[in-house]
Parts: structure tokens; sequence; C-alpha cells
């Protein structure tokens, strides 16, 4: 399951009489000053038993069939530790289709990755968690798409419902923090009480409430995705009232969607500064939708070291630091904050990656995403939702369509 | 409420690690990462749920060749059972 945002390097808490003074690392500003990719996120198989409309996975995901070995992932690991890789994600697809996923986990937790598991929950069973368990998984990370069977089994074209609620059983009983992800959109985020009611009462730890991100393919259905203005201020109200009722035994994080911001998104802490992602086949990305890019030759972990990958590929230099921007970020302030925002977005909406993210409302290209907002005001553009499910067939289909 | 028979631990799903990379012991916790300064991790450390807050604060000033650690180290442990980075037990 793919559809979380896997990066949260926690930003600098607050002073406290000195105790904390820097939470997270300075941000390197020029290539030169390249940190080691704290987050490594394994991409281990695009395949997957869900047929999520909001995907981020790309959209031609069929025509990579030629996963990496075991021991092409083991020695990712271990030379991505020695660069000081240290927050594991292990995600897809669906990775326990794996079946070295154990044996992943065991020789990760032995190099001292933090390890997450983010998961549909299709696949695993008493037998597998214990396992796991033993092997050293630190933590789990559960995707639901709604609050009731029939909607989560057609958002995700499966009946899964059933089954994700044993699995929650399941990681509450193995004293697994329980973190429960569902992603948000038009067609389900007026449920968002039920789901956090749901939460509740499996005992969640934590709640991600992740709003869809238009990449893969979630951009190609994002007309039918997209929620109104007032669906999301609803949203967050609700989910206002839940955190006073409930306090800290439940933690919420509703990531707001960036189309109705006035700024983009950290994106990655820009590209090549902390993140690495490792897809089926072996290809490194700065981010995990950054396969989609043109004009990128990303590196292949069959080929190169990670070290190499890291620190001289031509691709994870592209965007490093702000030599790369244009205008209005080269000479804006919050370079340093925003880093430009999205370069995946970028592309999609404006066609050069190297644009500022449109979201910006500096950015000459901020009416595209207005655009997309009206179109959701207007009920009639949406009133025959045609999703396109992600599979195998469709994938075929896309990539035919694109050449 | 922290008490000097309080006994702090590294909160679940939570793990400290020193990290030569970063020069710096680090929080690790479900997806996310805290990096500490050397104080935090100092105090950090001490945490393992045997040893008792005025336990703790005693071994940071001889540590240390100081006194007057108490506030100082009360006050973050406050900050961090608040993140549920530590849970105190008695």
């Amino acid at each position: 399951m793919a559809g979380a945002s896997p990066v949260n390097i926690e930003a600098p808490p607050a002073d406290v009489d000195g105790a904390v003074s820097q939470a997270a690392g300075p941000i390197p500003g020029r290539a030169a000053a390249v940190g080691p990719p704290l987050w490594l996120l394994l991409e281990l198989t695009y395949r997957c038993p869900l047929h999520c409309v909001f995907c981020y996975n790309p959209t031609d995901f069929a025509r990579i069939t030629n996963e990496l070995s075991t021991a092409d992932w083991l020695r990712v690991l271990r030379e991505a530790r020695a660069l000081g890789s240290v927050q594991l994600g292990l995600s897809g697809g669906e990775p326990l289709l794996r079946e070295d996923v154990e044996l992943i986990v065991a020789e990760a937790h032995a190099l001292g990755f933090y390890t997450n598991l983010v998961t549909s929950g299709v696949g695993l069973n008493e037998t597998r968690i214990r396992a796991l368990k033993e092997a050293g998984l630190d933590h789990i990370q559960l995707s639901f798409q709604d609050s009731t069977r029939e909607m989560n089994d057609f958002l995700s074209s499966t009946r899964t419902f059933e089954l994700k609620s044993k699995v929650a059983a399941l990681i509450k009983g193995h004293g697994y923090p329980m973190v429960l992800n569902v992603v948000l959109h038009r067609l389900n985020i007026d449920h968002t009480a039920a789901i956090l009611d749901m939460a509740e009462r499996m005992g969640a730890d934590y709640v991600e409430l992740a709003n869809t991100q238009y990449y893969g393919w979630a951009w190609h259905n994002r007309e039918q995705l997209m929620p109104t203005r007032a669906q999301v201020e609803r949203a967050e109200a609700v989910t206002n009232a839940f955190r006073k009722r409930v306090g800290e035994r439940v933690r919420v994080y509703f990531v707001v969607p960036d189309y109705f911001e006035k700024r983009p998104k950290p994106c990655m802490n820009g590209l090549g500064s902390i993140f690495l992602t490792i897809s089926p086949d072996g290809t490194a990305l700065p981010c995990h939708a950054a396969r989609m890019l043109p004009g990128m030759h990303f590196p292949n972990v069959r080929h190169s070291s990670i070290a190499s990958i890291w620190r001289d590929s031509a691709a994870f230099n592209r965007f490093r630091g702000d030599g790369w921007m244009k205008e209005p970020c080269r000479s804006c302030p919050e370079k340093a904050k925003d880093f430009g925002g999205c370069r995946c977005q970028a592309f999609l909406l404006t066609g050069d990656a190297a644009n500022a993210d449109p979201v910006c409302d500096k950015s000459p290209h901020r009416h595209l995403v207005d655009a997309a907002l009206a179109r959701a005001e207007h009920p009639h553009v949406v009133e025959k939702p045609v999703l396109i499910f992600r599979d195998a067939r469709n994938s075929r289909t896309i990539s035919e369509c694109n050449g | 409420m922290i008490q000097p028979t309080s006994k702090p631990a590294i909160g679940r799903g939570f793990r400290l690690q020193w990290e030569p990379a970063q020069n710096a012991h680090v929080l690790l916790y479900p997806e996310g990462m805290v990096k500490l300064n050397g104080s935090a991790g100092e105090i950090l450390k001490r945490c393992d749920g045997a040893r008792t807050m005025a336990e703790i604060v005693a071994d940071l000033e001889a540590a240390f060749a100081t006194e007057g650690l108490e506030k100082d180290v009360s006050a973050f442990v406050a900050f961090a059972v608040e993140r549920r980075w530590l849970e105190l037990r008695q």
C-alpha cells in the first residue's frame, strides 16, 4: 500500500531550557554539503492485491517485473546504513507479497535501522507477525480506505475491510503502536467522523488522515478525487472536535491537501537532501514519485553503489541546493523553507520540473491549481465519476497511450 | 507528575541510539526521528526505567561535575513525556 507520505523527519521542537537546541540538522543548502540519506524507502514490489484509485505508484508499474533479489536488497541495506540511513520504510505495492520481508527486516534490525512496514494488511497473519516481531520489526502502518466495508471495499476494489479489521487487532495484540493511515478524497472525506470513531474503537495510537496527493494513479483520477473547499473545512473541524474529546489517547495527523494552501510543501526537504527510494527494479529515486520526471537518468543499484548514487549521480544532484531554481523561487526569501515545493507537481502541472510548484501563489502558474479547485466546486463535472482503478490491465492501457 | 522517585523509560515504539553519521543521539519512532543535542542525549540515555529521577540527576551532576540540574532535567523530562518520548514508571 503506497498511499501515505513516508517522510516525517521532525522539525526542531521549541527550546526547553536549553535541553533540546536542534532536533533536525541544518538542511544542506548546496550540493557540496551532502548529508546522509536519513530516510530509506524500499518499494519491494509494485504488485498489490488492492487497486486503489489514489495510489501514487507509477501508472506504468505493470511494465516493471524484474524485482531485485533478496541478496540485492540486503546489499542496499548495508550500503545505505554505512552512509547514515536510519529510518527504513518497507512499502510497495504490498510488501508482504514478498516472502523475504522477514529476512530483510532481520538484516535491517541488526544494522540498526528503525523499521517501518507500510501495508494494506493483506498477507499479515499470526505466523508472519510473530516472525516479523522476532526479526525486530519496530512499527506497522496499516491502511484503511474508509470506515465502512462498502466504501473500503469499493475504493480499493477488493473485499478487504473485514480482513483489515482482524489485522488491526493482530497488530495491537502483538504490542505494536497502532498506526492507521487513511487517504482522504472527495468520496470519503465526509466520513471523517466515522473514520476517527473506527480508529478509536480499534485502539489506534496514531491516525494519519492524508489528503490525496496528486501523483500516479491519483493524478489520473484527480477530477473525481478533488474535494471541495467546504468538504476540507468540515473534515478539519470534525478532526479538531475529535482531538478535543479524545485528547492524547489518539494522535491525529491531518495532512492538508496542498492545492488548498498558498505555499507549497517542503517536498522531501528538497530532492537529494534526506530521502532515498529504491523501487522494485532497483531504480534509485530522490522521491518515490520522481520516476515520471522527464530527461532524468535515474541510476540503478544493480550497477552502482548507494554511495555513488547518492553523492555523485547527475540525477541526485539535479535539484540539490538552489542553483537550479528559476524565478520567482530564485530570489524568494522562503526558498530555504520550502525548496520551491514539489518538482513532480511542477512538472505535472506546468510541464517543467524546474518551475516553482504552482501551489505557491507567487507562481505565475497558480491559475492551474485554482482551475482544478474551481472544477471541484461544480458537481456536474463529476456527476458520473469514471474512476481508473490501479490494476495491471489499466496500467498497460495507460502505458500504451503514453507510448 | 514527575517525582524524585519516578522512573522514566523510553516510550513504547521509540528507540534511542547513537548515530555516528550525525554525531548525535537520535530518537527514532514510527516514521520519524528527532536529532538530540548533547544534553538531551545525556538525559535520555539514563532513562532506563530502573533509575529514579533523583538517581539520574545525581549521576548527571557527578558526570559533569556540577550541581543544581534538577529543575532543568525535570523540565526536559516533562517535555519528553508530553511527546511520548518517555513514559514514567513508579
